[in-house]
């Protein structure tokens, strides 16, 4: 099993990041914005991940595994709240939700 | 093996940039699928085949799905695409796009100067089993109020709020208007 260089794998993890930033600031659909942070947490857990194997240590997977809790609820109540905007403003655009009480 | 890893790089950065700039909600998700997927290869050619695993099942399974059943609650008719489009001309892309390269050339110099390796073998599903209910068994704990939390929080959000509950209810059949 050749191995991968820690560098490519940082890059890969830097580069899925800062799509996913870029798409964070830019979209105005809030599952987009969502959507966009996923692709950000991934690219964090893929870091965890690559810095693990460096060590061959399971600490980074088990990083992961937490990331992936944290983004499992992030997503969820995400996607409630967009529900109960879109009821209330009719509307998906993020700027609709500064309107957002209680 | 590192030429597995390249294409399953150059695929997720593809299909990473198709999902945030596609109009199209559901073209969107199937991308960041495919996205997913490829990451989880390249989890593989890192050494964790549980995370790998674990990636297409969470990640492309579950988390995407539950994207999936928003968008098809929410409805949303052809006219979607075209209010998509006038939200995002192409010129909003300049400015984040710049400050993102920015971001992305100080990683890049940063981890250019480290000439280390990954791992040349795999860490087994076995020792991240025992490590986690180990070491990191509050972190467990911790994860699952986590959860409980979130789904005390969705209950609470979805539900229909007090006052009109009553008149949604009957009116429930016409689907969100």
């Amino acid at each position: 099993m050749t191995t991968v260089p820690l560098s490519h794998a940082l890059l890969l993890s830097g580069v899925l990041f800062a799509i996913g930033l870029s798409g964070v600031i830019t979209r105005r659909n809030m599952i987009l914005v969502l959507l966009s942070a996923e692709i950000m947490l991934n690219a964090a857990g893929l870091a965890f991940v690559a810095a693990g194997s460096r060590w061959l240590a399971p600490d980074g997977q088990i990083m992961f595994l937490f990331i992936l809790a944290a983004a499992a609820v992030e997503v969820s109540i995400g996607l409630a709240l967009v529900l109960r905007q879109s009821h209330l403003a009719k509307s998906l655009d993020i700027d609709a939700a500064g309107s957002m009480k209680g | 093996m590192n030429i597995l890893f390249c294409a399953a790089a150059a695929i997720a950065i593809v299909s990473s940039i198709a999902a945030v700039s596609r109009n199209h909600a559901i073209h969107a998700i199937l991308f960041l699928v495919v996205s997913f997927v490829s990451v989880s290869l390249v989890f593989y050619t890192l050494g964790a085949p549980f995370i790998a695993a674990l990636e297409v099942i969470t990640y492309a399974g579950a988390i995407m799905v539950l994207f999936m059943f928003a968008i098809m609650l929410l409805n949303l008719g052809a006219h979607a695409v075209h209010r998509e489009r006038q939200w995002q001309p192409r010129i909003v892309w300049i400015g984040s796009g710049l400050l993102s390269l920015v971001l992305l050339a100080e990683l890049a110099w940063t981890f250019s100067r480290n000439g280390a390796q990954t791992g040349n073998l795999p860490v087994p599903p076995a020792q991240v089993g025992l490590t986690l209910f180990g070491t990191y068994l509050l972190g467990v704990e911790l994860a699952s109020m986590l959860l409980l939390a979130g789904l005390v929080g969705a209950y609470y959000l979805g539900k229909r709020s007090g006052a009109s509950v009553n008149t949604k209810g009957a009116s429930d059949d016409d689907g969100p208007a």
